[in-house]
């Protein structure tokens, strides 16, 4: 066995690993937590890079736990999706670990901690083969994201966290119902198993099962914000601090992920109670909450409120391109998905600059004083936007053009033209009202309180992540080569399931 | 002893769900507890229940119940254990920011 053999373990120990570190290192001077929290962060890249390598050609890494056997044992799988997902991962959380360095990370304790275990839940939630190990990273990633979430304090940010973790506790136990029933049915929680004994599931069961699969897709809808479950959203990723909304960017993602994931396993087949369950639901859903969210950038009174918003229109967008089903709608959401994930993420921290920049109004969409520093400042405002926006020339514009023409062979042609090229127009006019609100309407300085200017460590974080955009677009022909390659893989689950099982069939024959 | 456990079950999780639905944070967090507590019995009895048969191998044993629920529900225990000590430190902390336990703090004259 060479060492190669433990990539897939790595990205999920080593994040925990750094994370209890940095809990024994809590009394020592602040650039060592700093320095090694931001060492631990950097060499997930390098992790998630060898994984793309690895997984590049079609193969899926199975790691076994214990060297146990699936079903029986627990296995982690990276495919491409699961190390395209790592890969956006660790470049989001580098940049917002670099933005929080300058000071936010000391409002609160443990902050470093905190941010460690988010991305252990997350890395293992992208890795496990197994729906209750998918059901313990989700609550290791939850856990972490409130004491994030509620960082620094403060009356609004308490509110909004109150309502977060009550909302996403009922969610929790919703996820056990439906796993329950599906281990009562199938007797197994290895997703590949899984896929394999629903499919053969006698009629008499087909409506349980279906029920309790629709429950699971519920509980992702609402870690992904889909309509009508995105109420907790704008306020939680509105009133807390930058660099944490900017991570959470990748949180509504990760129900997105898991809608991919355990769809295309366990209803990804032609036969079965579950085949094209989610058809129904999914894109029409997606839609709808495009449309709502967009609507509610428009109305939004106050900048991160708007990017909030934003980040759930990402999310009907993504979810749409899903919810098609088709490979090329796959690829297109699969492309979409990291840009989304670094615009609204360089969104939210050159928001976070802009509220310090104005003093005591903050954010809020108040005729007020100018900025210091205003020209780079809209400078980078003025990208994000296009980013977010989906305007050419960036990456948004050729995630959506792939999505418009991936849906003119499905049949709902007419609403996903209509809706993405209406809500395209919405974001459009929202961003740039706030854009000349923000920088142009103006006036003295005479009541503004406290101004503080962006320095440039504040702003490179920002601009760093546009870079991203800005290379997801230079690149965009390898990007989407391998956003298509693993759509195609996802639509050929029985080679995942061969993959996970095949191993238990040559263990037995050992 | 199914309908009986399939009763239980469901009043707990219909008072969990009527007091999660309540307006102040100490009933929302009873309510969620109940839940927790409904969700980890029907985990359990997901093995089909079975009285007096152990579930390792054991050489003298006539039959066995699944051990796989057990271990599932011991992960779901503790999870939610630690989900209520962190709710309920939050309720208080909700308390003290926003003056009362109301769970959108109402009342509080500068959010008008």
């Amino acid at each position: 066995m060479n060492g190669f053999a433990h990539l897939p373990i790595l990205p999920v120990v080593w994040p925990l690993f750094a994370g209890v570190l940095l809990l024994a290192l809590r009394r020592a001077p602040l650039p060592v937590q700093r320095g090694v929290s931001l060492a631990a962060v950097l060499a997930l890249l390098p992790l998630a890079l060898a994984l793309i390598d690895a997984t590049a050609d079609g193969s899926h890494l199975v790691y076994k736990l214990g060297n146990w056997v699936a079903p029986y044992g627990i296995v982690l799988v990276a495919d491409r999706l699961a190390a395209w997902m790592l890969l956006t991962t660790a470049l989001l959380a580098g940049f917002a670990l670099l933005y929080a360095l300058r000071g936010i990370d000391q409002e609160g304790r443990h902050f470093h901690v905190l941010f460690q275990l988010q991305l252990f839940g997350l890395n293992g939630a992208f890795l496990t083969g197994d729906l209750f190990n998918l059901f313990v990273f989700f609550e290791i990633l939850l856990l972490a994201s409130y004491g994030l979430l509620l960082h620094g304090g403060g009356r609004l940010r308490v509110k909004a966290g109150l309502h977060y973790v009550v909302i996403n506790l009922v969610g929790s136990t919703l996820f056990l119902f439906a796993v329950g029933t599906l281990y009562g049915v199938a007797g197994t929680l290895n997703m590949a198993d899984l896929a394999v004994k629903l499919a053969a599931t006698p009629a008499e069961n087909a409506a349980l099962v279906q029920a309790a699969a629709l429950l699971l897709f519920g509980v992702f809808a609402l870690k992904a914000a889909l309509l009508p479950l995105y109420l907790w959203l704008p306020a939680a990723y509105a009133h807390t601090s930058a660099p944490v909304a900017a991570l959470f960017a990748i949180m509504t993602k990760v129900g997105a992920y898991s809608i991919l994931r355990v769809y295309s396993l366990i209803a990804g087949g032609d036969a079965g109670p579950l085949a094209g369950l989610l058809d129904a639901w999914l894109a029409p859903l997606a839609l709808a909450t495009l449309a709502l969210g967009m609507l509610g950038a428009v109305a939004a009174t106050a900048l991160r409120q708007q990017v909030a918003y934003l980040v759930v229109a990402s999310v009907g967008s993504l979810l749409l391109a899903f919810g098609l089903g088709s490979a090329d709608a796959v690829a297109a959401g699969l492309y979409y998905l990291p840009h989304s994930v670094f615009a609204t993420a360089a969104l939210f921290l050159v928001a976070d600059s802009i509220a310090r920049g104005r003093g005591r109004l903050g954010d809020a969409f108040e005729s007020g004083p100018a900025m210091p520093n205003a020209r780079v400042l809209g400078g980078l405002f003025f990208v994000a936007a296009v980013a977010v926006a989906g305007l050419p020339p960036l990456s948004g514009f050729l995630g959506k053009f792939m999505l418009l023409q991936a849906a003119l062979d499905t049949r709902l042609t007419a609403w996903t033209w209509t809706v993405v090229l209406a809500t395209g127009l919405l974001g459009v006019i929202a961003l740039a009202r706030s854009g000349s609100l923000l920088f142009y309407k103006t006036h003295g300085r005479d009541d503004a309180g406290t101004q503080v200017a962006p320095t440039t460590a504040a702003l490179a974080p920002a601009a760093g992540l546009l870079l991203l955009v800005a290379g997801l677009t230079v690149w965009a022909g390898p990007a989407s080569d391998f956003a298509a390659a693993a759509a195609a893989q996802l639509q050929a689950p029985q080679h995942y399931i061969d993959a996970v099982l095949g191993e238990a069939a040559a263990g037995d024959a050992r | 002893m199914e309908a009986l456990i399939a009763l239980v079950i469901g009043v707990l999780t219909a008072g969990g769900v009527f007091l999660a639905l309540r307006g102040q944070t100490f009933p929302v967090v009873l309510g969620l507890t109940l839940l927790s507590y409904a969700v980890n019995l029907f985990l359990f009895v997901m093995g089909r229940l079975a009285i007096g048969v152990p579930p390792v191998i054991s050489a003298a044993a006539e039959g066995y119940t699944d051990p796989l629920p057990q271990a599932l529900v011991l992960t779901a225990i503790v999870i939610s254990f630690g989900m209520t000590a962190f709710v309920i430190v939050l309720a208080l902390k909700a308390r003290a920011e926003l003056g009362n336990d109301h769970v959108d703090g109402l009342a509080h004259e500068e959010d008008r």
